[in-house]
């Protein structure tokens, strides 16, 4: 059997159950964080070709904020966390209280990058312990890196290990946004968890749909 | 407005794939990151074909079917193939190479954390091993690009977020 041919509707909904736990958690980080309220979407987990993951935040040239890690363990994966530079601009300026804070800006500012990197720490780390919790999986994140570039750019460090099997890739994609803003994908922050291929066996067996 | 006088289309190639130009249009491929943007042309004819490699080895592939583009070597000999399909001859083939970033500077010991350097190393000796000059490269460092080569002019366009436009 392939790694395209395993994967059932059944897989499907247990892994978007992990986006749900795994989102919900950092979205309740965040709003601590920002002492806001931060809305969450329904996940969406989905098998696209590399092309088509590309079109998930906006095409592959689109400039984001990209939080990058990799987990490490009994599940292994990469994740991102991605937001358009307008939203990740208001949070940076609410977190450091300084409305000239500009990723656009060059240079960026040491205090809002360090920033951005420690909300990337706060988020990724209450998604994959609650990841972790649910699974009953030891998992080990790496520490996380901070890009701002092209989303193609960025994404496509965590499809190098699936390419070595695949051409499509199952993203577990949630997003968040805050609330009153009008949900619009210029606002989203994707949460994108993509498990390595020899990781799904691990996963489902923990959850007991082996 | 006044088209100006290249009013050809722009072919794009995505992540993994490859295409072939011709005037009086122009080729590009968006995002580069760890990836590497290979441009084979031939300067006389005016045709040239572009490659988005993303891992340097085919050896490397787990899978049944392989998709060519994906590798650099298998990648470089089958874009030579489709130029020659174009009646272009290999030894008047020239090369222009971009991307292989390291886009997150951590440490791992995975090795897809160095895959940039390594794509650019595979591409580099393909080129060598098939006898093409390679005649100018924009690599490594951590910036996404995006390029575009116009067959017309030979020029390889390069975009970058932080340190904006180049020609090469």
């Amino acid at each position: 059997m392939t790694f395209n041919q395993k994967i059932t509707s059944l897989h499907l909904d247990v892994l978007k159950e992990i986006g749900n736990i795994g989102a919900a958690h950092a979205a309740t980080a965040l709003s601590n964080l920002l002492g806001k309220k931060i809305d969450m979407r329904v996940p969406k987990v989905e098998m696209v070709s590399f092309n088509d993951m590309m079109e998930l935040a906006g095409g592959s040239e689109n400039v984001v904020v990209g939080i990058y890690l990799r987990i490490e363990g009994d599940a292994e994966g990469s994740m991102f966390f991605i937001l358009p530079i307008e939203q990740a601009n208001r949070f940076i300026r609410r977190l450091i209280y300084d409305e000239t804070f500009d990723f656009k800006k060059r240079p960026v500012s040491e205090l809002g990058l360090s920033a951005m990197q420690e909300m990337g720490n706060i988020l990724s780390g209450s998604y994959l312990s609650a990841l972790s919790d649910f699974t009953n999986l030891k998992i080990y994140p790496t520490v996380p890196g901070l890009s701002v570039d092209m989303f193609g750019a960025i994404i496509s460090i965590g499809l190098i290990e699936l390419s070595h099997v695949s051409d499509n890739v199952i993203v577990i994609n949630t997003s968040i946004f805050e609330e009153g803003v009008e949900d619009h994908e210029t606002v989203r922050g994707h949460f994108f968890l993509l498990p390595d291929p020899d990781s799904f066996d691990a996963i489902f067996k923990a959850l007991g749909v082996s | 407005m006044i088209l100006s006088s290249s009013s050809g289309q722009v072919i794009k190639v995505g992540i993994a794939q490859m295409d072939v130009v011709k005037l009086p249009n122009t080729i590009r491929t968006s995002g580069l990151g760890s990836c590497v943007g290979v441009i084979l042309y031939d300067e006389s004819k005016k045709i040239a074909g572009l490659i988005h490699v993303m891992l340097p080895d085919s050896s490397l592939g787990r899978s049944e079917s392989i998709n060519v583009a994906k590798f650099a070597d298998t990648g470089i000999a089958a874009m030579i193939d489709l130029l020659k399909l174009e009646g272009v001859q290999k030894f008047k083939l020239k090369a222009k190479i971009a991307g292989g970033a390291q886009m997150f500077q951590f440490t791992s010991d995975k090795d897809s954390m160095r895959i940039g350097p390594r794509n650019v190393e595979a591409v580099k000796n393909e080129l060598k091993r098939h006898g093409i000059p390679l005649v100018a490269e924009d690599t490594g460092g951590n910036s996404g690009r995006t390029i575009e080569f116009n067959p017309a002019t030979s020029l390889l366009h390069i975009r970058t977020v932080n340190q904006g436009v180049s020609e090469i």
